[in-house]
């Protein structure tokens, strides 16, 4: 990769390459970009770069300069996404597209009581070094939440592909499980689990700010006119509104990338609203994954004669 | 020095939330959070930093502050204020603690802040020493003691055993009250164990950090500096860095409208918000560079100028573990400070 992005820097095909670069710790990789030919030798890619790149691209976009953008495959679909909504101008990227078996979550290490880490060397099995003696865990174990349902290894925007790990498997579980068994509950007990996942948010908004679907030039949330601007969740009810205003806000938008959840200080699983979305959708009007192409085909942008009536919802059961 | 067996924890708990509030470190899901103490509530004392700091008990996320009744033509501002209700915290770190020595000198100081002055007159922090820091932890670099931290009352879990020593008058008066609890000790046990965590701390990743060259006299160079343009792209400026710092004490006051009259609150502020220091003029910083520019100038440059050299940040690590894309103040401190003379 980063011969790669040496040849393209240094020849000019490019201006900048956006990847990841290695941080101070062995798992705190941030996006970065390069404009440097030299400084490449920071640029890393290793399991700790669950980042999703894509929207990064709105803000690079506005150079006059073409971009190497490195994207996984999940990646791609939120690309896809803001071509479609011609966020992205497709002529000024470079993608390439790279292997991945699974992105890893340091707080799944934490939560399983592992701290002072200091190394970590990735193989099926991690082996993990901390101030307080060596540990070995599956990788599976440590896999990121978005990973446990991939959406499979190919890239669905690409100018060309390399890596190794390009049809490395990650397992493809059922995505809908838990939105299930949230459906299959009371009413009473849905809501007392959303108000226990819901009152723990800070409205920290890096959620929203993460999220390569919230593109808007300025978020409601953030106009002091639209009368729901708000930096505090003040009562139970803002807490609420935020995320359902956001839920549908990306409704039919949401590719399912996962970093809402990913990037959450406090572990809320903001990926169920959406997930309950891309199931009503895709069971109303037919399988459906945005990202999947760069057209702009959403069912909720679309008509079609074959369409869900309205009224189907109060008419379905088991969910009033 | 007194000493308590863990074991009896509990009725130490109760004994002091009977007197006043008791806000602890409680796991509650995979997190911890400190929330009020309840009767057999999961204490957590392995995980060192919560995921917000106590800092909201004595400057809340939101708080009413005044109140303007509308009559027709008539407009009676009301006063919302209270005292504070008598509360304590148990659990708080050396860093924690020392965060909140920072903000008094910013709501302390003249004008005073009536609203934090309460909460600061009326809590009670107890804090307990790490002896098993975190890869994230850099509080020595600030000159901050783990092994021996302030607030009114200091503790130190070894073994089986929670040490006890009360620090200041408050601390003194809540001693007394609880003191039948307790056993008379010396510190032998608690030397040990200082002892053998400074081996921990000696091993630190950030234990060097640099913050030499960090001063207000190169303000105007450090401000024109090349780097930001270098650190700030992959900053998503969402404010969970400002949001979970013990030590950001921004807050922007606003109006509801609850249709009879007005309810003013403050609320924190972020300089990673658009609207940060937007005034009726505009906004002297409108790209996203200024405002995470803003950010780390404000703690290792402004803050230290105006405040006899005390940066405003105590190490803590929540920024470390918590920004989404690794982005964080130790990163920002390693491209600025004096080993990169930019
Ligand atoms: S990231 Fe989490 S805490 Fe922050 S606003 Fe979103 S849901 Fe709330
Ligand atoms: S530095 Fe990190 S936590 Fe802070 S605003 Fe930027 S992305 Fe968010
Ligand atoms: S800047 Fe980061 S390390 Fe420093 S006090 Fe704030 S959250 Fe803690
Ligand atoms: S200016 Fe930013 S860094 Fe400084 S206290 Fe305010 S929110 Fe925190
Ligand atoms: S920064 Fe220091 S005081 Fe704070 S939790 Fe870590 S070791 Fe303890």
């Amino acid at each position: 990769m980063r011969q790669k992005a040496h040849e393209l820097l240094s020849s000019g095909a490019v201006g900048a390459v956006l990847a990841w670069e290695k941080g101070e710790l062995p798992y705190d990789t941030s996006p970065a970009v390069f404009r440097d030919a030299e400084a490449l030798d920071k640029m890393v890619y290793n399991g700790f770069c669950g980042s999703n790149l894509s929207k990064y691209l709105i803000e690079q976009g506005k150079q006059d300069e073409k971009v190497l953008v490195f994207l996984k495959p999940c990646d791609t679909y939120s690309l896809n996404q803001l071509l479609s909504e011609n966020r992205v101008a497709r002529e000024k990227l470079h993608i390439i597209g790279i292997g991945c078996k699974g992105k890893l979550d340091v707080e799944k290490l934490r939560t399983q009581g592992i701290k002072g880490i200091t190394g970590i060397e990735e193989n099926e099995t991690l082996k993990i070094q901390t101030l307080y003696g060596d540990h070995e865990l599956p990788r599976e174990d440590v896999l990121l939440e978005k990973c446990l349902s991939c959406k499979g290894k190919d890239h669905k925007v690409y100018d060309e592909l390399i890596g190794e790990d390009l049809s490395a498997d990650t397992e493809q579980g059922d995505k809908y499980a838990k939105v299930a068994e949230l459906e299959g509950q009371t009413p009473a007990e849905r809501f007392a689990f959303w108000r226990g996942e819901l009152s723990k948010c800070i409205r920290c908004n890096a959620c929203r700010n993460t999220c390569p679907s919230c593109t808007c030039l300025k978020c409601v949330f953030d106009n002091a006119h639209s009368g729901v601007a708000a930096k505090v969740n003040a009562t139970e009810f803002e807490e609420n509104m935020f995320h359902i205003i956001r839920a549908f806000h990306v409704a039919g938008r949401c590719s399912d990338c996962g970093e809402c959840s990913r990037v959450c200080p406090q572990g809320i699983p903001i990926h169920l609203l959406n997930r309950k979305f891309i199931k009503d959708i895709s069971g109303f009007y037919g399988e459906f994954q945005a990202g999947e192409t760069a057209e702009l085909n959403s069912p909720l942008l679309c008509y079609d004669l074959e369409d869900a009536e309205p009224n189907i919802i109060s008419k379905r059961e088991g969910d009033n | 020095m007194l000493k308590l067996s863990l074991s009896r924890m509990e009725e130490l708990f109760s004994r002091i939330n009977g007197e006043r509030t008791l806000y602890a470190p409680i796991q509650i899901g995979e997190q911890t959070q400190f929330t009020p103490w309840v009767p057999d509530a999961a204490v957590q004392m392995n995980r060192l930093s919560t995921v917000k700091s106590p800092k909201d008990y004595f400057f809340p996320h939101i708080e009413d502050i005044a109140a303007f009744r509308v009559q027709g033509k008539e407009i009676e501002i009301l006063d919302v204020r209270t005292e504070a209700a008598p509360f304590a915290v148990f659990g708080v770190r050396a860093c924690d603690a020392e965060s909140l020595n920072l903000l008094d000198r910013i709501f302390l100081d003249d004008p005073i802040d009536t609203f934090y002055e309460s909460k600061r007159k009326s809590g009670l922090i107890i804090t307990t020493a790490c002896f098993e820091p975190e890869e994230t932890c850099f509080c020595g670099v600030f000159g901050i003691d783990a092994l021996s931290p302030g607030g009114d009352i200091a503790t130190w879990i070894v073994d089986d055993t929670l040490y006890w020593n009360a620090l200041t008058e408050k601390g003194e008066a809540l001693t007394e009250a609880v003191k039948d609890l307790f056993e008379e000790t010396d510190d032998m046990a608690v030397k040990a164990a200082q002892e053998k965590a400074q081996t921990v701390f000696d091993k630190l990743p950030f234990r060097d950090l640099n913050l030499d060259g960090l001063t207000g006299e190169v303000l105007m160079k450090k401000f024109n500096s090349p780097e930001w343009a270098n650190l700030n792209p992959s900053c998503l400026s969402c404010g969970t860095c400002t949001f979970i710092c013990p030590t950001c004490h921004c807050y922007d006051i606003q109006d509801f409208d609850t249709g009879k009259g007005i309810q003013r609150f403050k609320c924190w502020d972020s300089c990673m918000c658009s609207d940060f220091t937007l005034m009726a003029h505009g906004n002297p910083r409108t790209s996203q560079l200024e405002r995470f520019r803003q950010r780390y100038m404000h703690k290792l440059i402004y803050f230290p100028d105006n405040n006899d050299g005390a940066y405003a940040c105590v190490g803590c690590g929540r920024c470390v573990q918590k920004c989404p894309i690794s982005m964080n103040i130790v990163k920002v401190i390693k491209a600025l400070g004096v080993e990169n003379d930019v």
